[in-house]
Parts: C-alpha cells; structure tokens; sequence
C-alpha cells in the first residue's frame, strides 16, 4: 500500500518514485469512476477546494473543477489578476485572507516560480501548484505519465522526446523529473535558444536535430510556442522557419519508430509545433491527455485530504 | 567639548600591516590620536585601562560599500542605525552609495549625510556621490562641487552607467581631481529579467538566471575605459571568476583599477537560493563554488584589493514576497567581519594581517581617507576583536534597522567586541 507523504503538491521535484506510482494507480481508479453513467461519488462532501488561478486558464482550471465536482467538494474559482501588487495586496495577505474562510486545498496558478511554495509557509491547508512561472506544472507530469504507462504498459526504459521552448516550458521542466524518475529516459530539442542552461541537472539530453531526436523515441511530446512571448528578442526568425525545422509533419513520420505516440500538452497551434494530420493522427493521445487530468487531480485531492485526516 | 579621558588598550596583539606590526602591546590613546604603543605603558592620571588581553587590536575598519537609505528610505535604515550597526561590527568608517531618494547628486544631499553622520556619531560616514545626474546615466554631475561638500568618489551604484560614451567623459573628468569612479558592472540587456546566477539552481528552480557574462562584459568595457582615459577605476562587488580574470589581468598590464568583492561571494554560493530564499537575491548574484574559490584567490593573491560588504537593508514588505519581486541585497555590516575570521582566516589560512589589509588598510587608501593604521599620531579609530566572542545572528541582536540576512540563526566565533571611534568607544559587546 502506497502513501503521499507531502502536504502539498509542489512540484515533482519533491515526489519520490513510490509516491508517483501510488498516485498514477490512484487515478486509475478515478478513471473508472469517469466512465460511470453517474460520475459522482462522495468521498469529498464538505470539504472546499479554492482554485486561485493569477494566470488565464481554461483547461487546467476546468480539470481542477470538473476533478473536485466528481469528487462532491466544493469549489470555488477565484481569477484574480496577475498583481495583487497593484492593488496594493500583497500575496500573501491574499492567501491569508483565502485561508481565513477555512478552505481545505487551495490550487493555484501563478506567474512566478516559487510562488505556492511562498504560500505553502504561510497557510494551513494543502497547496496543489497549478503551474508556477517557468518553475513546474506537476499534474501536468503525472497525467502524461499516466497517459503514456497506460499505453506502453510501463515507464521504465522508455524514450521520451520533448521538442520546443524547454527552457521557459514547466511542462517539459515536470515532465523531464518524472520520467526520468519513473526510469524513462528524456531526450529536449528544439532551437538552441530554447534549452535550459543546464539541462544535465534535470536529466534530460539535448538533441538539436529533429530527425535524430525522435529517431528512438516511443514518446513524442510538441509543447506550445507561447505567441504571446515572440516578439521582441524572439527566440527564432519566425514561426515559418519553427514549423520547418522543429514542427511535427508527416515528414518527420518515416524517421519515427512504428508504435510512437504523440502528445501535446495543449492548446495546440495547429501549423506550427504540428500539423493538423499529425494532431489528428491515430498515434495521437492529445486527447486522452485531457481525460486523464481530470482522473489525476481526482486523485491528488483523495489523496491529499485522507492524508490531512489522517494527521488529525 | 569636555575632554576625553586617555584610553589605554592593555596587552592585546596589535596588528598594523602599514607599520608592519604584530606584537603584544599596550596602547595609549589621547585626545582623540594615537600616542604611542609600546610593551609597557603606564597609564597617565585618569586614564581608563581596558584589558585587551587575548584580543586583537586592529585600525578600525573600512567598509567601502554601503547603502544607509537616507535620504528617503528610512524605514529600511538610517544614517544612525547604519552607522550604529557599522560600530557594532567593527567598521569606523564606510562609504555610503548615492542610491538614495533622492539620490546623492548635489553637494546639498552630500553635506545632509555627513551632518547625519556627524550627530549620530557612531562611524565616519563618507559619501560617494553619483557619477550622473538623478543617475540616469547621461549628464556628469558637478564634482568639483560634491567634492568640496565631502565626497570621496562617484558611482551609479545600483545601476551601471549604461553609455559608454558616458562612462569615458566620467573617467577622463575624474582626471582633474585624481577622484575616484567606482563601477556597478551590469551589462543591463543580458541581466534583464534575471533573478539569481544563470546555471545548474535556476534551471532546477525554474527562475531567469543572470549569466556570469553579464558582469564581465562591463568590467572588461570600465576596464578598457580606463586604460584609454588613464583614470582610476574601481570595480564594486566582484562576483565571478572571469571578472578575477579579467581584473588580474588588466593590473599586471599596468591598468590603475582595484576592485572589491563582498563576504557572501566568498562564503555562499547560489545553492543559497534552494527553496527561493529571497535571503539570498542579491545583485550580482551568488554564484558557483568554482567562482567562490575563485573570489578567495582573488583576495589571497591581491587581485581583490578589498572586502566590502554592499550593505543592503530592506525590510520585510520587500524580502517576504515572491522570488521574481523580492528586492536585491542583504545586510553585511554586522556579520563581515565574522564571516572573514571564519572562513578566510579559519578555513583558507589567510592572517590577521591579511584580513585588516584587505577591510582596513586597502580600502582607506583606495578611498584616500585617513583610515587603516594606528601610527602614533594618526586618527584613534581602533577595533578589538576577540576571537572567542560569539555573535548570533538574530532580528533582536542586530543593530541594523533592517533583518536581511541569509545568516540569521547562525552562530559566529570571533566578532568585533570594542570599536573606539576618535578616541572614544562607540562600541562595547560587554555593555549592550
């Protein structure tokens, strides 16, 4: 019988392998209970879950509501802008005051890196990080782990290749940590002005090529170009030459291994990380992707309040 | 003004490096100078005897880089917090950096903080004024005028002087008053958006980082510059191997520039920061293990000519807050000196003397201020260590007004425990 030592969900950082794998068999169960025609079950009645998000979210923020609904808590979704510096709150007065209304998981989405693990020191409830800054996005991680472990089976002595702006990317930071913990092996590529400055830390090799990075690769995962960054100091010339050199399109398809799958942790821009055939494409688990988040955030909140109560 | 009773310090180990001395002596201090030290004094009629036994006593300490907030910020400290937290550390002068709010470029702002100094009576307090006006980078501000209100050198401190252009007209006017110009060494285009050093921790944290780059291309431009105008140059906080390099380099050239780096590049590294401890942002940023040897290095073989400490105070509203927002800068006034008696001292075998060249004797000549010896004649400005004296760092020990320090809990062995000011103890760890 697995357990979840921690409190709160930071980061994958923080997780060991026997936490993940206890997480990933919790969703699975989760996920059956998707399928029901009544998909509510009762473990969570009278416990509140606050969804703090300080960035504009549409998926993550539904998964995280639809999640807790299934579960009957609570919830409430507080959008609150960017700076609360602005008005002249500060964030922790904010939490304080959140926490002040006794909620149990306070989920939040923050701009900055590090943000929730301010948070996490000053409240009494579970802090579950939504994606913080260019820091971590650790739901993300689990429910790609999951998405792939259900396909192959397995994680160990996977390869798994993550093309994009890994550097800015905490969906490629998370899910770099929990494959390579889970015993898969992450290849990064994408424009050299996109790689961390050390990306041997996380774990992960960087391949510049396209071609050879996706070679050996059962997994290969297209992140976002994040438009609203381009622009000024831009990290390559154009979209254009992006989507030559790093989108997925049926050109790549002959140097991919037969049972590949691909994924994207959405929104996709379809025409530049990949075309719409490739999206679309039987080997693609985009959308299954989606369904499992709502299995995983099930089972971080299980899993999160049997632990509070089980400390009283 | 009453007189001063005479001051004799009994039997410490005094150590002079301008005088080559370090000997057990007795030393007799008299209106204000220093009379004489020999193995025996007797004490004059009224004298106070202070057993320095077991101690050290060294010329007061020089700390050529702080920021005291007034005018403008004194709820983080003001000229009397700083200068009582300077005492407390051993320090009888520092130059304060014309970061201020206003910032110190006008001979009025200039003689306002040597007025303060004055009454608040704790440390020297002597001014840098800014290189340009409002330090915007563009217009020299009027030297000869700051100068004569009390001056000792000019800095943009807090920002690098961006242009150039700028920088040559400031080192070439310098000439005139063979004045001093101290550079923030920022190349602001590649910093920008960094939060703490660019490597193996900001990739793990998820943070900007600040390539080591950053400064080293400003301190090769300064340098460049300097050699081209003849002026003297110095280079503020040190924090990257390159930069001893390239620092290294440019003297063995014949390059009039000395440069400083501060007790948290040689004793942390950006490790620090795990946890986004907004205790350890600072700009430049805390770096590698490699660049601390290299700092160490750097002190040893005389390259850095000086510890100081960029004395940051800001309060909580400013430290307690997310990484990204959380302002640059920590106290050092009250922990330099421990840390250098701990680690470069304890741990990299450097002497007493070494020590009080580089927080003494090389800052007040680099400053050209009356400072760093204890010649008979000269300015009573005495520090007494004593090597067995402990500090702890906590809020309720700390003189500054401000707490940012990432050594808060910790214990030092070794500390300042008397600094006499002209004469007159200002400090005493025994009577706080």
């Amino acid at each position: 019988m697995g357990e979840l030592r921690a409190r709160h969900i930071l980061g994958i950082s923080y997780l060991d392998r026997d936490e993940i794998s206890f997480i990933l068999d919790t969703a699975v169960s989760m996920k059956e209970i998707l399928e029901r025609p009544i998909k509510k079950v009762p473990p969570l009645r009278g416990k509140t879950i606050v969804n703090l998000f300080f960035e504009p979210s549409t998926r993550t923020k539904l998964s995280f509501e639809l999640a807790a609904k299934r579960l009957s808590a609570d919830t409430v979704g507080i959008s609150a802008s960017t700076s609360s510096v602005v008005k002249g709150e500060t964030l922790i007065d904010t939490a304080r005051n959140i926490e002040a209304m006794k909620p149990d998981i306070i989920v939040m989405r923050h701009s900055m890196s590090g943000a929730p693990h301010l948070i996490s020191r000053y409240v009494r409830s579970s802090v579950i990080n939504a994606g913080d800054g260019t820091n971590e996005h650790p739901s993300q991680a689990l429910l790609d782990l999951l998405t792939v472990r259900e396909r192959f089976g397995r994680l160990e002595g996977l390869n798994i290749t993550i093309i994009g702006d890994i550097a800015h990317s905490r969906v490629a930071h998370s899910d770099i940590l929990a494959f390579t913990k889970m015993g898969a092996r992450v290849t990064v590529c994408g424009p050299a002005t996109m790689m961390p400055p050390a990306p041997d830390i996380l774990g992960a090799r960087v391949c510049l090529d396209l071609r050879d990075a996706v070679r050996d690769a059962d997994v290969v995962m297209a992140l976002r170009i994040q438009k609203e960054r381009l622009g000024q100091l831009s990290p390559f010339p154009s979209e254009r030459e992006y989507a030559r050199q790093f989108g997925l399109s049926r050109a790549v398809v002959p140097h991919l291994k037969k049972d590949a799958i691909i994924m994207h942790p959405g929104p996709i821009n379809r025409g530049v990380e990949m075309t719409p055939e490739i999206a679309d494409a039987v080997n693609s688990v985009i959308l299954e992707q989606v369904t499992n988040g709502v299995a995983i955030r099930m089972a971080l909140f299980t899993l999160i309040l049997a632990d509070v109560q089980k400390l009283g | 003004m009453s007189k001063q009773r005479p001051v004799l310090l009994q039997g410490g180990r005094i150590i002079d490096p301008a005088q080559g001395l370090d000997t057990v002596s007795d030393l007799l201090v008299r209106d204000g100078l220093i009379e004489d030290i020999a193995p025996e004094i007797v004490p004059p009629e009224g004298t106070e005897v202070i057993d320095a036994s077991g101690k050290q006593v060294v010329p007061g300490l020089v700390d050529m880089h702080v920021h005291l907030r007034e005018p403008g910020e004194e709820y983080k400290e003001t000229i009397e917090t700083g200068s009582m937290a300077a005492a407390a550390g051993g320090f009888t002068a520092v130059a304060c950096m014309p970061n201020t709010r206003p910032p110190n470029d006008s001979s009025g702002i200039t003689r306002f903080i040597t007025d303060q100094a004055t009454r608040a009576g704790k440390c020297r307090v002597f001014p840098v004024a800014a290189i340009t006006r409002g330090q915007q980078g563009e217009n020299l501000t009027e030297f000869a005028d700051l100068l004569a209100a009390g001056a000792v050198a000019f800095s943009d401190d807090g920002l690098p002087v961006k242009n150039p252009a700028v920088m040559r007209l400031a080192l070439e006017y310098s000439l005139n008053f063979n004045t001093l110009i101290i550079s923030h060494a920022e190349e602001l285009e590649l910093s920008a958006g960094g939060s703490m050093n660019e490597g193996a921790v900001s990739t793990r944290l998820g943070l900007k980082g600040i390539p080591a780059a950053a400064e080293e291309i400003a301190i090769f431009r300064d340098i460049t510059i300097a050699e081209l105008t003849g002026a003297r140059l110095h280079i503020a906080h040190v924090s990257t191997a390159g930069s001893v390099e390239i620092i290294s380099s440019a003297k063995k050239r014949g390059v009039r520039v000395t440069a400083e780096t501060a007790p948290h590049y040689f004793s942390l590294t950006e490790e620090a920061v795990e946890g986004y401890n907004t205790l350890a942002k600072m700009n430049p940023p805390l770096r590698t293990e490699r660049d601390r040897k290299a700092i160490i290095q750097g002190l040893s073989d005389g390259t850095l000519d000086a510890i100081a400490t960029d004395h940051a105070p800001h309060s909580t509203l400013e430290k307690e807050c997310e990484f990204q927002l959380a302002a640059n800068g920590i106290i050092g006034l009250e922990t330099a000196l421990p840390l250098a008696l701990e680690i470069l001292v304890g741990e990299e075998g450097f002497s007493l003397s070494d020590v009080v060249r580089l927080m003494s004797v090389n800052p007040a000549t680099i400053l050209g201020i009356d400072a760093g010896t204890l010649k008979a004649g000269s300015r009573a400005d005495i520090t007494v260590i004593d090597p067995e004296a402990e500090l702890r760092v906590e809020e309720e020990t700390l003189f500054s007004k401000s707490h940012n320090s990432p050594f808060l809990g910790r214990t030092f062995r070794g500390r300042a425990v008397l600094t006499v000011l002209a004469g007159k103890p200002v400090f005493d760890a025994g009577r706080r």
